[in-house]
This record gives C-alpha cells, structure tokens and sequence, in this order.
C-alpha cells in the first residue's frame, strides 16, 4: 500500500519537474548577465541582476528601431487576446443562434460550411487573409490584426451543441412570456451560457495572446509588436548584428509573455472547470 | 374571462404524418376541460396549437371569439404550466414570475405587488428570492403556476403538469389546482394520461385517441355511458372487464359462458362485453365464475384478479376479470366465486370498431 503511494507521488514528482524545468531554467537564466549565460550556458540557479534586467525589457526601448518597450508590447497582446476572445465569443454566439433557433433553408448547410472551416487553419488562407486586410487599408493596425481572426469555428460549434441542449420548454415559455428573438437572447440564453462564455474567453484568450504567424506578417511599426514578436526580434537582434547576444533579455520577455495567460488560467480556472463539465440548467 | 372554440382543427406535419383529424370542441368560459388519452395520441399537440406553440393545418381556433390561427403565442393572451416546469434557472423565483410582466411593460411597482399577491396565495411568498435548483418539486411547480397566474391571462393552459411529482404531492396539488381554478374562475385546459387526474379535475373530460375525441362529457357521464370500447376501457380504474363474447341464439356466450338479456346484437362479428370492477356482485347470480388469484387489500376495499372460469380465446388463454368488494370479502386462493351484474350496466361493444352496441 505503502509503496504504491510513493511511487505514484514519484511518478507525479518527476512528471511536475518535467514539465516545470524549462519553465524554471528560462526564469534562472533571466536573472543572469549575458556575459555569464554565453560563458557557462543556461543557468539552472537565479543570479543576481533580477531587477536590472527586469527593468530595462518593461521601461528602456529595445527592438531594432529601439522604439518599443515590453510593457507597451504587454498592452499590444492583451488588445489582440482581449479583441481575440471577446470578437470570437460574440460572433460564434449570435451564430449558433442563428443556426440553432431560427429556420431558415440554409441553417444545415451553413453550418457545415463553418464546421468545414476548422479543416483550414490560418496558414492555410494567409494570402488571401492578408489581401483582404491590405485592401481594407488596416495593414499595421489593431483592428486588422484582431477582425481577421475573431471568426470562430470552434466557439460556434461548442454553443451550437450548448444552445440545442437547452430545453425547448424554455424557449416556448419565453414566447408565452413575451419575449422577443433579441430578448430571449440577452435575457436568457446569455445569462444560462455564463460558464461556457467563460470557459470559450479563457481558452481564446491564450490562443490569441500566443498567436505569433498572423502579428508577425500584420506588423511592421515596432510600436504595434506583441510580446510573442518581441521575443522574436530579440533573437534576431542576436543573428544580425554586432553587439553581445542579449539572452537574458529574451528569456526575461518570454517569462513575462506567460504570466498573463497563466494568471487568467489561474484565476478564472474555477470557472472554466465549471463551462467544461456542467451545464447549468 | 374567454371561451375557446375549435372547429375541425387538423394538424399534418410537413413530412405528411398527421397527428389531427379534424376536431371540433367547445370549452366554455370558467370552464376546466381535461384531454386525456394515452401518450402519442395528440392530446398535447392540440394544446400548443391553442397556445399557439404549434402551427394550424386547416381548421380554426377562436379564442373569446376571435380566431387565433395566425395570431403570435405572446398575443393570444394564454398562459401555460409545462410538464417540466420551464422555469428559467438563472432567474430567482421573482424573477420568473415578473418576467412576462416586464415584456409587457407595466410598471415595476405594480409587477411586484401582483408577483407578491400571488405568492401568497400560491404560499411560495417566502422563496420569492431563492433560484428554482433551490426549490423542490412541488415549489417549482407553484412557480411555474404562479408564473401563469400573475399574466392573468384569457386562457390557463396545463401540460401534464404533475407528471414529475410523487403520488402524494400529485394528489395535494390536484386539489389545489382545482381550488385555484374554481376561485380564478379562468377558462383552463389540462392535459393528462393519468385517468384519475383527468376524472377528478374536469368539469368535462375530452377523451383523445389517435387525433379525434372519441368522446366528450362530464366525468361520469363517460364513465357510465362510454360511447366506444376505447372510451369505456381508458376511463375507470381499475380497468373495465372486457370479456370476449359472440351473438348466439338470443345469448352472450362464450365457450361455457351463456348470458342472456341481451338483444337485437349483430351474430356475424366478435363482440366485447365490458362490465366494470364495482358493477359485479357476489353471489347474485351465477353469470360469471371467477377463479380467485389474487387478492389487493386497499384498505377500504379489496380487489379481486382471477381468471372468468370456463371461457378461453383463441390461443387458449384465460380472460382475467377484477372484481370490487368491500373489504370484509377475503375469499381463499382458487375458490371459485360466483358473480353476477345488472345488464343494464353492462356495455357491448363491436370488437373490430369499438362502436358501442349496448
């Protein structure tokens, strides 16, 4: 009996530090010089140059034009996730209203093509998406980087399947009372989908806070990069020029690009527990 | 205060399955008329249509003689108790009862003193600002009545409305719902399978099979007058006896079985004899034989099971008959009674069409 719950803690133990290393070494290493990183390799014990280095990625401009900060880098990635999860949470809900509840020919069809859509990801119909931009004129803007994306197949198809799940009864007794398509919708649906909007803003909210291919070709003016582009022209500060590279700072941005994510999981995680696994009804 | 009125009502639905044919019913103002009829027989069907949650194929549907056919739910001034309460989860108990009052745009003052006053009477006043997961049963389904009742609406609409509840608060809320009724004075329809719940409640009983009334009437007038062998074999229970019999030279027979007193009965087709439980008497005569199986004390009463002695059908199996005594009648397993019944209280019916003969 003994034996079997040291060895599962042992297991547990080793998959924990699996995981947790990189995180930890990343962390280690951000604290260090760059003199002693390229002499004695990543760092597995923090040194002592925390705030240092801390403090000149958030407030001195680095990057190429050294024109960005990583605190204005921060702002620019909470807009794209916050625009990511919210646009994406509205769309796919008046969506999978349209499809669930009212009938009309094409509500099948329709809906399969928006499933279908899942098949193609960005890279896929990045072309196209970046024409499209261009034409608008929202090249280099926050609303070209964040409208393009903000079409859900996912969100649409997870409150297609909440929103036929909720009893018919409901609605019918809604009818009787009075209520309007658009009342029903805000007085009632919205408020039974309370932890599923919450489970589909969490995950949404990472995914656009990490996303790196879409920013990478939006962006151009240093002012509008994200943290996870950040990240990048560091290291290609490190290839193209001449100065000493500057990992410390990389590693310091990268654990600065997690703690968002990371504290919104944390926060919101007994909510996003709740949206996953019981419907309130 | 409203009557409802359907004249030859049909529903087919779009794939061509249709559910009703045709039915023409009156329901007078204050009056309570209960559908019944098994599951699937349309029943509930025709009340969303009067509600307006399901559409008219042809036909019309006149609500304080104005035809509804193509009037909005919302606007036909009806309200509706559902099965499973339909309450809105997320709404505290006030909430659900205000809500249809608040889309009509009265005032708040006025919402919250009629949602009190109806809470009282409906005795849920102190649950006014808990949410339904916090209620029981019964209390849900005072607020889904409460709900109703706070619209004040031309027509009271009941959708097996005590289906989910256990036998004892089934009976406590039937006797409430019909002092409610009786006291509101509204015109109500109420939908049930449970016999009992529809000879109780209705002030007239609207038996529905496979989409047509078969008959319409006040409780005991279709229990003691059934116009078909459906009618006769759905209302009362315990069921009615139903015995396999044919015409024979002026005589109900069947195999040992020989009755007389019946006459001007077809002799080319099978017949049904149906007698209910409490219309047979012991030892008045020597009509039936029972072979005792099984004995239910009631308390009050004792039903009697066994099988009609001497009278097989087809496939050689025995026709079981119930009898209803009084509770002192405690007969030994196997002995063999001998009962009799008042002809005038016995049924006929064809058994290819059910059509009552006699």
């Amino acid at each position: 009996m003994n034996w079997r719950i040291l060895s599962t803690h042992l297991i547990l133990t080793i998959g924990a530090i699996f995981l947790t290393l990189p995180v930890w070494v990343a962390f280690a290493s951000s604290t260090h010089t760059a003199e002693t990183i390229l002499r004695e390799g990543l760092q597995l014990f923090p040194g002592g140059h925390f705030f240092e280095n801390y403090n000149t990625v958030l407030f001195v401009e680095g990057g190429v034009m050294k024109k960005v900060t990583a605190l204005q880098m921060t702002g620019n990635s909470l807009l794209l996730g916050l625009g990511f999860s919210i646009g994406k949470v509205v769309i796919s809900m008046l969506a999978a209203y349209a499809i669930v509840y009212f009938r009309f020919r094409l509500a099948v069809p329709l809906f399969w093509v928006i499933f279908m859509t899942l098949l193609l990801p960005l890279e896929v119909r990045i072309i196209p998406s970046y024409k499209v931009v261009a034409d608008l004129g929202l090249l280099d803007t926050q609303a070209g980087l964040i409208i393009p994306l903000i079409a859900s197949a996912t969100g649409t198809f997870f409150f297609r399947q909440f929103f036929r799940s909720v009893p018919d009864e409901i609605l019918e007794a809604a009818r009787l009372d009075n209520a309007n398509a658009w009342r029903f919708f805000i007085d009632i649906l919205v408020p039974l989908s309370k932890t599923m909007i919450a489970a589909i803003l969490i995950i949404m909210f990472v995914v656009g806070w990490n996303q790196y291919l879409w920013p990478l070709i939006m962006t151009t003016k240093e002012e509008n990069y994200t943290l996870v582009i950040g990240i990048k022209q560091i290291y290609q500060i490190l290839n193209e020029g001449g100065e000493l590279p500057q990992y410390q700072k990389a590693f310091a941005l990268t654990i600065l690009a997690t703690l968002p994510p990371v504290l919104v999981v944390l926060v919101f995680q007994k909510w996003f527990v709740k949206g996953l696994v019981e419907s309130e009804k | 205060m409203a009557g409802v009125e359907l004249t030859t009502v049909r529903k087919t639905y779009p794939n061509g399955a249709e559910a009703i044919f045709g039915v023409d019913m009156k329901i007078n103002d204050g009056e309570l008329v209960v559908f019944v009829g098994p599951s699937g027989c349309g029943k509930s069907t025709l009340l969303r249509m009067v509600a307006g949650l399901e559409s008219i194929t042809s036909g019309t549907i006149e609500i304080d003689g104005k035809v509804v056919n193509d009037v909005s739910p919302s606007e036909r001034d009806v309200a509706m108790v559902f099965q499973n309460y339909a309450l809105y989860p997320h709404m505290s108990v006030r909430g659900n009862m205000s809500y249809g009052l608040k889309n009509r745009n009265i005032p708040k003052a006025e919402i919250d003193q009629i949602v009190e006053k109806t809470a009282k009477t409906l005795r849920i006043y102190d649950y006014l600002d808990r949410q339904p997961n916090q209620l029981s049963g019964g209390q849900r389904q005072r607020v889904a009545m409460g709900r109703a009742i706070v619209r004040n609406p031309k027509v009271f609409l009941f959708d097996e409305p005590l289906s989910n509840l256990d036998a004892k608060l089934r009976v406590q809320m039937r006797i409430e719902i019909k002092r409610l009724q009786r006291s509101m004075n509204v015109t109500s329809i109420y939908v049930t399978h449970d016999q009992t719940e529809a000879m109780t409640l209705a002030d007239r009983l609207a038996v529905i099979n496979e989409g047509r009334v078969e008959q319409m009437g006040a409780p005991m007038e279709l229990y003691s007058n059934p116009a078909s062998l459906f009618v006769a074999s759905f209302i009362g229970a315990p069921q009615i006896n139903l015995i396999p019999v044919r015409f024979e030279a002026g005589k109900l027979g069947n195999g040992s079985l020989s009755l007389s007193g019946f006459s001007d009965l077809p002799t080319d087709t099978d017949l049904v004899l149906g007698v209910r439980p409490d219309a047979l008497e012991l030892g008045k005569s020597d009509q039936l034989k029972m072979n005792v199986e099984l004995i239910e004390q009631h308390g009050g009463e004792n039903l009697l099971y066994g099988a009609l002695a001497g009278v097989v059908d087809k496939d050689g199996n025995s026709t079981e008959i119930c009898l209803k005594s009084g509770q002192e009648t405690l007969p030994a397993i196997n002995e063999v009674l001998e009962l009799g019944f008042d002809v005038s209280q016995a049924f006929v019916f064809r058994k290819d069409t059910g059509e009552r003969l006699q």
